[in-house]
């Protein structure tokens, strides 16, 4: 084995360093576009009519028993076919938050169910307005069982972002794979991408960790 | 139960619909794809033996009063939940030549996804045996079992139940995700169905089978949890 520090700092870092953003831009948008996708999901899975939380239900499950790969991959060659040309990065961001936003739906539900229903009809009999009941009954009580489990989806979308190299989108790994073809040396390119990976979702637990005792501490204030 | 009929339903409306295919004009990629389905089931097999075992070992290190052991298993579970499956599956393949160990793209496909798999399974496996009533290693302590006796006639039959639902969605989470074994030049499922849609243009239907067959496998593993949820739960005369 040989591995160049050289090559290590003049090439493969500074590569991997432009690609990181592309993929913490690629993390970030799907995590947004998730957490309201998510929302919408779970309204209609929880919606009134029986035909529309039934299909909704059913297209939850599909979407959680497939592979977010085939997913993306659907997208990329369907979407051209019926005429919407978007950039690889959009078509991925879409397709990674639209696995997620299924994931979504689900914690958001086990959080409203948490509230035990007591409270909701304390509420009524308090004479609370609908808004009110969410903004100071409901939601300060659903979002500690909801905000570590979200944090965990954000750490779990930046490690699915690699998979975006399949349709080159110039993030991190593909940076990386783009590296070991042109120089033939795949050692450092992928253990730098490695540590990198490691790192951030080292760094990122632990901020999950404190975003989720700052929420327990000032919703018991 | 609805479960049940939902796989067996799915899966017969897919074999049905699979034999008109082959009739059809599918024929022209269907053998292809059907072809990387079988790799995709050899590599779920043999990395969910691989998923088992590591989960066990593991899960059981994690709690052992051995520093270096401990150490060891906590390293391994923080490195491969760190780390992105696509990058350790580039460096089992691409980069381990380098240090003179050179992995056919089968075995580095189900080592990645088997030990990946496995640092997740650990926390299940460690989390159900922390979940055995303190009274029961208390007891056994009195009755003078050795350690070992302990684990496995004690401690494990009693967590394998509180085990069974996790291990039954990461088993399923370890079928979609041996859709990347592609990366290491294997022609699963996934990585036929690119190429078929390539040479033929048929991004509906091809797309459509593939969704459909993972689907299936998934189906298939809840079956198989659920029906070993029950056969446990019978014998300890709970549930129902």
């Amino acid at each position: 084995m040989d591995w160049r520090w050289d090559f290590t700092f003049e090439v493969v870092v500074p590569r991997l360093w432009e690609a990181a953003g592309i993929t913490v831009y690629a993390t970030f948008a799907s995590f947004l576009l998730a957490l309201v996708g998510g929302l919408v999901l779970m309204l209609l899975k929880t919606s009134n009519n029986r035909v529309v939380s039934r299909v909704v239900t059913e297209f939850i499950e599909l979407i959680r028993a497939t592979p977010l790969l085939v997913q993306i991959f659907f997208l990329f060659f369907l979407l051209p076919e019926v005429g919407i040309t978007l950039p690889p990065l959009t078509t991925g961001i879409l397709a990674i938050a639209l696995y997620n936003s299924t994931l979504c739906a689900e914690v958001y539900r086990a959080g409203l169910q948490a509230v035990p229903r007591g409270q909701w009809e304390a509420a009524t009999a308090l004479n609370l307005s609908t808004y009110r009941t969410f903004r100071k009954i409901i939601i300060p009580q659903s979002l500690p069982p909801i905000i570590p489990a979200l944090g965990n989806y954000l750490i779990a979308i930046f490690k699915e972002t690699p998979l975006l190299s399949f349709v080159a989108v110039g993030e991190i790994m593909h940076a990386s794979k783009l590296i070991g073809s042109e120089y033939y040396r795949f050692t450092e390119a992928v253990t730098i991408a490695g540590i990198f990976f490691l790192v951030m979702s080292l760094v990122s637990a632990q901020l999950v960790r404190l975003v989720e005792n700052y929420v327990k501490r000032s919703i018991q204030r | 139960m609805a479960g049940r009929i939902v796989a067996v339903v799915a899966l017969t409306g897919f074999l049905v619909g699979l034999s008109f295919a082959t009739f059809s004009e599918m024929r022209i990629f269907l053998p292809a794809m059907l072809r990387g389905a079988i790799v995709t089931l050899q590599v779920s097999v043999l990395s969910a033996l691989l998923f088992f075992v590591m989960s066990f070992v593991a899960g059981i290190a994690k709690d052992s009063r051995v520093v270096p052991i401990r150490w060891l298993a906590i390293v391994y579970i923080e490195v491969f939940r760190g780390t992105s499956l696509l990058v350790q599956l580039f460096w089992l393949y691409f980069v381990l030549p380098e240090f003179g160990v050179v992995l056919s793209p089968m075995t580095a496909g189900v080592l990645g996804v088997g030990l990946n798999f496995g640092a997740y399974g650990a926390e299940i496996v460690r989390g159900a045996m922390a979940a055995v009533p303190r009274g029961q290693f208390e007891a056994s302590v009195a009755l003078n079992l050795s350690e070992w006796k302990r684990l496995v006639r004690i401690v494990i039959p009693q967590a394998v139940i509180v085990m069974i639902p996790g291990m039954t969605n990461l088993t399923i989470e370890m079928i979609k995700a041996t859709a990347l074994v592609s990366a290491v030049t294997l022609v699963d499922i996934t990585y036929a169905s690119v190429q078929q849609n390539q040479l033929h243009y048929r991004t509906l239907e091809i797309f459509t089978i593939t969704v459909m067959l993972y689907y299936c496998f998934a189906q298939f593993v809840r079956f198989a949890g659920d029906a070993l949820e029950d056969r446990f739960s019978r014998h300890l005369g709970r549930g129902h």
